[in-house]
């Protein structure tokens, strides 16, 4: 070891240092961390709330009796707890986010700061309408963008996330119906539909109908012409598909669904391949839920909020739920009770409290004036040229089960090429892990085997997508050609191991709880 | 466009590659009629920073902040002090810029987040277990009616006239669907006699504490009326700081707790994005809905966190799936669970009691003003005041002299004559002395 003068070294010493264990169990900028229940203190607190003197007559004889239970920690210690926390997540901001289907795009910080002005982020929402104009005027505007993107005639803006969105479409066409002296009970649902189609359809009360896919990952039009008849309420459609592929046959799919008296629901999550190049209305759609954390660039946030505005067709626009907003000689008016309804519409009910998520939608028309409708258009295009390019540097390694392309923004594999390695589909995502990489979406669509859906969004270089196509290609080689090593119990290089789910699920521990007592059971 | 990181260059090499003679090429799937040109779109091009920042301040400044003044809105929503650390830590890019963390081993901060989010929302309701949120509470109510349904197998929910109407119509959206929804009548200030609708049909009732006019109900002889005849309670809170001085729904008998978070961590937003509490029994953990997040260990032996019983979930049950639920509101409640770290037993217990505090000395001295009176003899922050006239118009009139004084009731509940003079008023610890004195004054004079 080279030093210095004092005795100190000053170049690094060559053991296999990632193999030494430490004495805290840290390693590193990598800290472990406890619960914050076994953390902090009695008494103590991190927010300065000088005590008050009350007295118990109003409460109804229903004081608190015991404590809550909660630790008591200082500012500095509870910044530290999330912070350690944090640096065991994966992030957009920190590397490709591959996954096919969530549409995993920057997210731009101007719509956080926008989000958060007083007007917006401390509005109340039962403010004196005219006190509250100008978030009103946000809802406005972002209805407007929508509406003409997408080439319909109005949106319900309530819907609180993509699967809620669906059901407030299946809910007003349900009322659309029963406004006919109408009552169908059948919704036809492709088999490679996402989960939530078959599920949303069963909340809403109708019983749920397949439809195939043919082989080259297309829904089977024949056979949905076939399953058309006069029980039939609506078809729930995603285009593009979740095969990554624009249904060829679609207008003459929404033809035969209005011929027989139905209507066509568009599963709109992945609309950020054609938006700003196709609208949904010229293609016979009567509602589409827009995923504005997909498309429109709000934060994922770990897994929501979401937030998924329907847009409707003329048929269906008199059906949208409360509250609707309108634009008089006083300005801006929220509807929110049927009977102050304006003329012809007669809304199906409500969706939620208040107004739908309008921290949402400041940040999704903050997306949409910063791109323009050209760069709209723009990053469409660049997300399915994306998507192709990832298809076309890797058809010959891996294995695409449609062929040749072109695809739309995401690209399908199967797991073909692995067949005979003892490779799977699993082994390979996790494995993608060590390489610094989050997995692509595994195991969906249902209609292929072993899916590994690539979606690469408009946000990523082309030296990046070179990097992300030259490690895929070396795993796949490396596989195929017999060395597995790294794929066995992958990832090594994580915060964490693969996980024991099977215990997880068998005796379930949902909750801390005291040491002296016993953990959660059955 | 500044978000869009390739170039005319990249463009051409990679639809070289792919050996596309151009991009309509890749669009070739496309019927032709429905391909819009450039152009078409009656829309703006885009604009910098500077531009976009401009347009959206014009429109923020045309709303009323609930900090520009003095302001009592509550029915639903609350207006709170939440601690700088809590919005600094949630835009952190690995909590902001993450999925749902289907892929454990590089989602722990996510999932530990989660299972202390459940845990802290247990203790809180009284519950046993809880799930990793649901939208709002007025969603989760309704997704505690149909789980109810499920788990009795009968058809009635019975609402509260007390329940807040928004959520009573959320309800009734989707679980008439599979069953019936019968509501009460609004009693304001007082209990209405819930327990004698109970009969043989009757899946659940749904009880809101303290409800929609702040009046604090005891739930144990509604809870033991329900058991009796084998149907279970919903209790519902939508101002959650309240279980830092009351007794917990899940103590009280409740069955599930469908709850409003957004007053810890989280701002008014215009209503939305909210934070949905959802708890209850074990016994019960099969039939609930949403995400919930588990502890198991690794390969290597060490804790960690997991996504688990999805087996009750869309993705994997489809049309059999308990919901059709597919997110929760992660970032939410994370502010959620910041906060309430922040505040722990002691800061929770100390806000909880100020905003009481706060609201029975309001309480006392707007019921002083000449022809008000107060018709809540219990609450926590919230109260409601019948006035001598429409309280629509006197909120009215208090917006001319600055003063944003509460929810007229007939904006919840046109066709409930009794609630025409009924004004609902919240305060908070974000309402200063000075703001009580000049809402004090100015609705004497509005009153005169």
């Amino acid at each position: 070891m080279t030093m210095n003068n004092q005795g100190r070294p000053t170049a690094p010493g060559t053991i296999a240092d990632n193999e030494l264990a430490t004495i805290s169990g840290d390693r590193g900028l990598d800290h472990e961390e406890g619960l914050i229940f076994e953390l902090g203190r009695a008494g103590m607190t991190g927010v300065d709330i000088p005590d008050v003197q009350m007295s118990d007559t109003r409460l109804g004889g229903l004081r608190r009796r015991g404590p809550v239970g909660l630790p008591g920690l200082s500012e500095p210690e509870v910044i530290r707890h999330y912070v350690r926390l944090s640096r065991m997540n994966y992030a957009i901001d920190a590397g490709l986010y591959p996954l096919g289907s969530c549409t995993m795009k920057h997210n731009p910080r101007l719509n956080e700061k926008m989000a958060r002005l007083p007007g917006f982020g401390d509005a109340h929402p039962l403010a004196p309408q005219r006190t509250v104009q100008g978030a009103l005027e946000v809802i406005s505007e972002l209805m407007r963008w929508l509406t003409v993107l997408t080439g319909m005639p109005t949106v319900a803006m309530s819907p609180k996330a993509g699967a809620h969105g669906e059901l407030c479409g299946l809910l007003t066409i349900r009322a659309a119906l029963e406004a006919r002296g109408e009552k169908r009970p059948r919704v036809l649902v492709p088999s490679s539909a996402h989960g939530t189609n078959p599920a949303t359809a069963a909340v809403a009360g109708f019983a749920v109908d397949e439809v195939p896919a043919t082989a080259d990952g297309h829904v089977d039009a024949d056979a949905l012409e076939a399953k058309l008849g006069p029980d039939v309420a609506a078809i729930m459609l995603t285009n593009p598909n979740t095969c990554g592929l624009f249904e060829p046959r679609i207008k003459e799919m929404a033809d035969a669904v209005h011929r027989c008296g139905a209507y066509f629901y568009c599963d709109g999550a992945n609309f950020n391949a054609i938006a700003g190049r196709v609208r949904p209305g010229d293609l016979g759609v009567d509602a589409m839920h827009i995923n504005l954390h997909k498309t429109f660039s709000t934060p994922h946030g770990g897994g929501g909020p979401g937030a998924g505005p329907v847009v409707l067709s003329a048929a269906l626009a008199p059906f949208a739920p409360l509250p609707l907003l309108v634009r008089d000689s006083s300005g801006f008016r929220l509807i929110e009770h049927r009977d102050e309804a304006p003329a012809g519409a007669k809304p199906f009910g409500r969706m939620c409290a208040f107004h739908g998520q309008m921290g949402m939608f400041s940040r999704a028309l903050t997306y949409m004036l910063s791109h323009g409708a050209d760069g709209i258009r723009q990053a469409s295009e660049d997300a399915v040229l994306s998507a192709n390019y990832i298809l076309a540097s890797l058809k010959d390694v891996m294995s695409a089960p449609f062929g040749e392309g072109p695809c739309m923004h995401e690209a399908l594999f199967d797991d073909t090429f692995l067949e005979g390695t003892g490779v799977t589909t699993l082994d390979f995502a996790k494995a993608m892990i060590d390489e610094g990489y989050h997995p692509m979406t595994m195991y969906f669509p249902l209609v292929v085997h072993g899916a590994m859906l690539i979606e690469p969004t408009e946000s990523e270089s082309k030296e990046s997508l070179d990097r992300f196509i030259h490690v895929l290609r070396e795993m796949a080689l490396e596989a195929r050609a017999g060395k597995t090593a790294r794929f066995e119990g992958a990832p090594r290089l994580a915060p964490r191991r693969r996980h024991d789910e099977t215990a997880a699920a068998r005796k379930p521990v949902l909750r801390w709880k005291p040491k002296e007592l016993p953990q959660a059971a059955e | 466009m500044r978000y869009l990181p390739l170039t005319p260059d990249d463009r051409s090499a990679m639809l070289a590659k792919i050996g596309a003679r151009d991009i309509d090429a890749l669009f070739r799937d496309v019927p032709k009629e429905a391909v819009v040109s450039r152009g078409v779109f009656d829309l703006p091009d885009t604009q910098g920073e500077l531009q976009v920042e401009r347009a959206l301040s014009r429109m923020a400044a045309r709303t009323t902040a609930a900090g520009a003044g003095p302001f009592f809105c509550g029915a639903g929503a609350y207006k709170h002090h939440v601690p700088a650390a809590v919005d600094h830590l949630i835009q952190r890019s690995e909590f902001l810029t993450s999925y749902t963390p289907y892929q454990p081993e590089i989602a722990q901060g996510t999932l530990q987040y989660l299972f202390e989010f459940q845990t802290q929302v247990a203790l809180l309701t009284g519950m046993e277990v809880a799930n990793a949120s649901l939208y709002d509470g007025s969603t989760a109510t309704a997704e505690a009616v149909l789980m109810a349904q499920r788990l009795t197998k009968r058809p009635k929910a019975i609402l509260s006239g007390g329940l807040h109407p928004h959520y009573a119509e959320t309800v009734e959206t989707i679980a008439t669907l599979s069953g019936e929804v019968v509501r009460t009548p609004v009693t304001p200030g007082q209990a209405e006699d819930i327990a004698a609708l109970i009969d043989e049909r009757t899946a659940c009732v749904v009880v809101q504490s303290p409800d929609v006019f702040g009046l604090i109900r005891n739930l144990k002889p509604i809870a033991d009326a329900a058991h009796a005849k084998g149907a279970l309670l919903i209790a519902v809170v939508t101002e959650i700081v309240s279980l830092g001085l009351l007794e917990s729904p899940g103590a009280q008998g409740a069955d599930i707790v469908a709850a409003e978070g957004q007053s810890i961590g989280n701002g008014l937003n215009f209503g939305g994005p909210y934070v949905g509490l959802f708890a209850t029994r074990e016994k019960f953990l099969r039939q609930m809905p949403g995400r919930l997040c588990g502890e198991t260990t690794d390969a290597a032996g060490k804790r960690g966190y997991v996504l688990t019983l999805s087996t009750r979930e869309q993705h994997i049950r489809r049309e059999k799936a308990t919901s059709n639920i597919c997110t929760n509101s992660g970032l939410c409640c994370l502010a959620f669970t910041i906060h309430l770290s922040l505040l722990g037993e002691e800061g929770l217990a100390r806000l909880a009691r100020t905003n009481h505090a706060r609201a029975s000395a309001l309480a006392d001295r707007l019921a002083k003003v000449k022809g008000v009176s107060l018709i809540t003899p219990s609450f926590f922050n919230e109260f409601t005041l019948k006035l001598p006239k429409p309280a629509a118009s006197v909120v009215d009139a208090l917006v001319e002299k600055g003063v944003i004084a509460g929810v007229p009731a007939s904006r919840l509940m046109p066709h409930e004559s009794s609630a025409r003079d009924l004004l609902i008023v919240a305060a908070t610890e974000t309402n200063t002395d000075e703001d009580c004195d000049v809402f004090v004054k100015a609705l004497a004079e509005a009153m005169s």
